[in-house]
């Protein structure tokens, strides 16, 4: 789970990390004001199944591909979920630039974890989710 | 309640009739004659100690609350239409919210500012988008105020350094800078400098405001963000004002006297949706800080004592789901800020979930605060539930949890408030209580055990998603560009370097007090990233451990 650029508003990113953490899942947060090469990076080393991004400043057309296209140049091929204040003519650009789920305010716990867990496992094409 | 001797009601009357009243008529819509404020002989009353009911005798009767809309967007000169909009439709200050970029001392063509220039407030580069943000607006008249904290020494020397560039001394400015830099490493996270680091700050903003700007509120120390992190409402109050009891030693340390300083620091509460306990809140705030100030710190001056606060309603709790029900939530948590006895209040907009607001929703806001002021009649009252069995319970209740948190911070910081709150930033105490109650929240909605209208039960109509909202665009980036490029290269250049070097020397030196420095670098065009890189230099840079 990350906070990528300015945004310091972490209420949001902290819960979606105890709420998955909570369901099972082994979870890393990043900590606030991450750049694109710092997730990306962090994604790698941690060799996770799935970066989440918070995302509430407005700059997620700026930063969201970004990150995207950093885990592509390190050769890995990690879904993106992103989570915050998305307009709603934003959610199909963002899944043209390869975001695999956009969550928007009000999603519960059971949507969280379903969205996750089909990021997970669209990427895997059918293979099973394994949850550590 | 405090055990009161004399007849009170005779003492407030005395205060009373000396108060200028407004010109109005207090009566119910019907012609009962309104007494200003209900209770028995010895009962307590709004201005006298502690204050429980309101800070002064009169109350709304002789001023209502100040309608001071937050705003800020884009370019300065975005924002500066912005602001004659609203003081056209009524509010009558003004509050200004910076973006991202400025907020954390990074000029907007700074590679972390790409994409977020202008888009959650206004960016504000050097003294030129100052001097663009004020333009046309009489700063002497209105009272100003600016929602900025790791940077706040700088923006108020640049709000300074354009004022006076325009013949309006610094004396005559009034208004408040937020610069609560304790309540950053806590909750809204626009730290910069290391916590210690960043008090001293504090501290020659306290002391040159003191000395020179005697209408200026040198902090607004806030609960507001506490709150919207995910805190309950008694951890709102009393981490709120626990680093207001650290604020205090931090001006004793500094060898200010507390009767020199108290008196103008003030402060920022949440009007959230639980409508009784935030009044209640509001009440024992001001009896807590009346206490403590005259109690433990010794004041004797009861503007020391009296807690003044400025109210925005709770942003955490409008929706993006149904949004023109957030009109109604933004309402009612407005009426428990006046029946609260705010002094000063801002209402948000519907589209507060979604985006920055449409100048409609701002006007909606602003109206909502009106019709209250002006056809509700509850300003006529002070303190109008003051007696309700149910909110002097909930006052004391409220009042007494506090008290067991000071205690806690009392003791980690070995009898210093002060060093109490530094070691609890430090060992996370603010932050994890703030995410298990935000937390605790989440799990109850989850459950169903709280219902929020739109989102978890009453959700026909999402669907209906027909708002327009407010769209910052890269654009609005492009043009802040070209008027900081056009700065860089209209500035001499000398100037720029030789303000900048001297406020190193003088940040170094923890005695002198760099307010004056900064006004020299600020009117040299001296960008606020330079200044800010320049002060990181020497105070260090605070790295935040990750925690969930």
């Amino acid at each position: 789970m990350a906070k990528v650029g300015l945004d310091g508003h972490d209420r949001g990113v902290k819960i979606v990390a105890r709420l998955l953490r909570d369901a099972g899942y082994e979870v890393i947060y990043t900590g606030l004001f991450q750049t694109p090469d710092s997730v990306a990076a962090a994604a790698v080393d941690e060799d996770v199944d799935v970066v989440g991004l918070s995302m509430l400043s407005g700059a997620h057309m700026m930063l969201v591909p970004k990150v995207v296209q950093k885990l592509k140049d390190r050769g890995v091929d990690i879904p993106v979920v992103v989570g915050g204040i998305i307009p709603k003519k934003d959610i199909e650009r963002l899944r043209q630039v390869g975001v695999s789920e956009v969550l928007t305010p009000g999603a519960n716990a059971q949507e969280v974890v379903a969205v996750i867990e089909r990021a997970i496992s669209n990427h895997r094409m059918g293979a099973p989710v394994e949850r550590i | 309640m405090e055990k009161i001797l004399a007849n009170n009601r005779k003492i407030w009357e005395k205060a009373f009739v000396a108060s200028r009243l407004r010109d109005a008529d207090f009566s119910t819509m019907s012609g009962i004659a309104l007494q200003p404020v209900y209770g028995e002989e010895n009962s307590e009353y709004p201005g006298q100690f502690p204050y429980t009911r309101g800070p002064h005798a009169s109350m709304y009767r002789s001023k209502l609350w100040t309608m001071r809309m937050f705003a800020g967007f884009g370019t300065a000169v975005d924002t500066n239409h912005r602001f004659k909009e609203i003081i056209r439709a009524g509010g009558d200050g003004l509050s200004t919210a910076f973006d991202m970029p400025t907020l954390l001392g990074l000029d907007s063509n700074d590679p972390m500012s790409e994409g977020e220039v202008g888009r959650c407030g206004v960016a504000v580069d050097s003294l030129a988008d100052m001097e663009d943000l004020y333009s046309d607006l009489d700063v002497s008249a209105l009272t100003t105020s600016m929602t900025i904290n790791s940077p706040a020494a700088v923006i108020l020397a640049m709000f300074v350094a354009q004022a006076e560039k325009r013949g309006i001394h610094r004396s005559e400015l009034g208004g408040t800078l937020q610069n609560d830099i304790l309540k950053e490493y806590q909750a809204q996270k626009e730290f910069v400098f290391p916590p210690r680091q960043a008090m001293r700050l504090v501290r020659d903003t306290i002391a040159f405001t003191n000395a020179q700007m005697p209408k200026w509120n040198s902090i607004s120390i806030s609960g507001y963000h506490i709150r919207e992190a995910g805190s309950t409402a008694v951890e709102e109050l009393a981490f709120t004002l626990a680093n207001g009891f650290a604020y205090i030693e931090l001006g004793l340390q500094a060898g200010l006297k507390i009767d020199e300083f108290a008196p103008r620091l003030s402060f920022f509460f949440n009007a959230h949706i639980d409508f009784f306990e935030e009044i209640a809140k509001y009440r024992a705030a001001r009896r807590i800080w009346a206490r403590w100030m005259r109690d433990r710190y010794g004041a004797h001056d009861e503007r020391s004592m009296k807690l003044r606060f400025h109210t925005q309603t709770a942003g955490v709790s409008l929706t993006a789901q149904q949004p023109e029900n957030n009109i109604v939530r933004t309402a009612i948590e407005a009426l428990a800020g006046v029946l609260g006895g705010t002094q000063s209040l801002h209402t948000n907009s519907m589209d507060e979930a979604l985006a920055l607001p449409t100048e409609k929703a701002v006007r909606i806001a602003l109206r909502t605060q009106q019709i209250i002021a002006h056809e509700t009649n509850v300003a006529h009252v002070a303190d109008p539930l003051g007696g309700s069995w149910y909110v002097e319970a909930l006052t004391d209740e409220i009042e007494r949890q506090a008290e067991v948190i000071f205690a806690e911070i009392n003791e980690m910081g070995s009898g210093s408030m002060l060093d109490g709150v530094i070691k609890g930033i430090e060992d996370n105490y603010f932050q994890g209580r703030i995410a298990d109650s935000a937390y605790k929240l989440e799990v109850e909605f989850g459950k169903g055990k709280r219902i929020v209208v739109g989102v978890n039960q009453f959700l026909e109509g999402n669907e209906d998603d027909s708002i327009d909202t407010l769209e910052i665009t890269s654009a609005d980036e492009e043009r802040q560009l070209k008027r900081l490029d056009h700065v860089l290269r209209s500035r001499n250049q000398a100037q720029v370097d030789e303000a900048l070097a001297k406020l190193g020397r003088e940040a170094a030196d923890p005695t002198v007090n760099l307010m004056p420095s900064l006004i020299d670098a600020v009117s040299t065009y001296a960008t606020l990233g330079e200044i800010m890189s320049r002060l990181v230099g020497v105070f260090g840079r605070h790295v935040e451990v990750p925690s969930i």
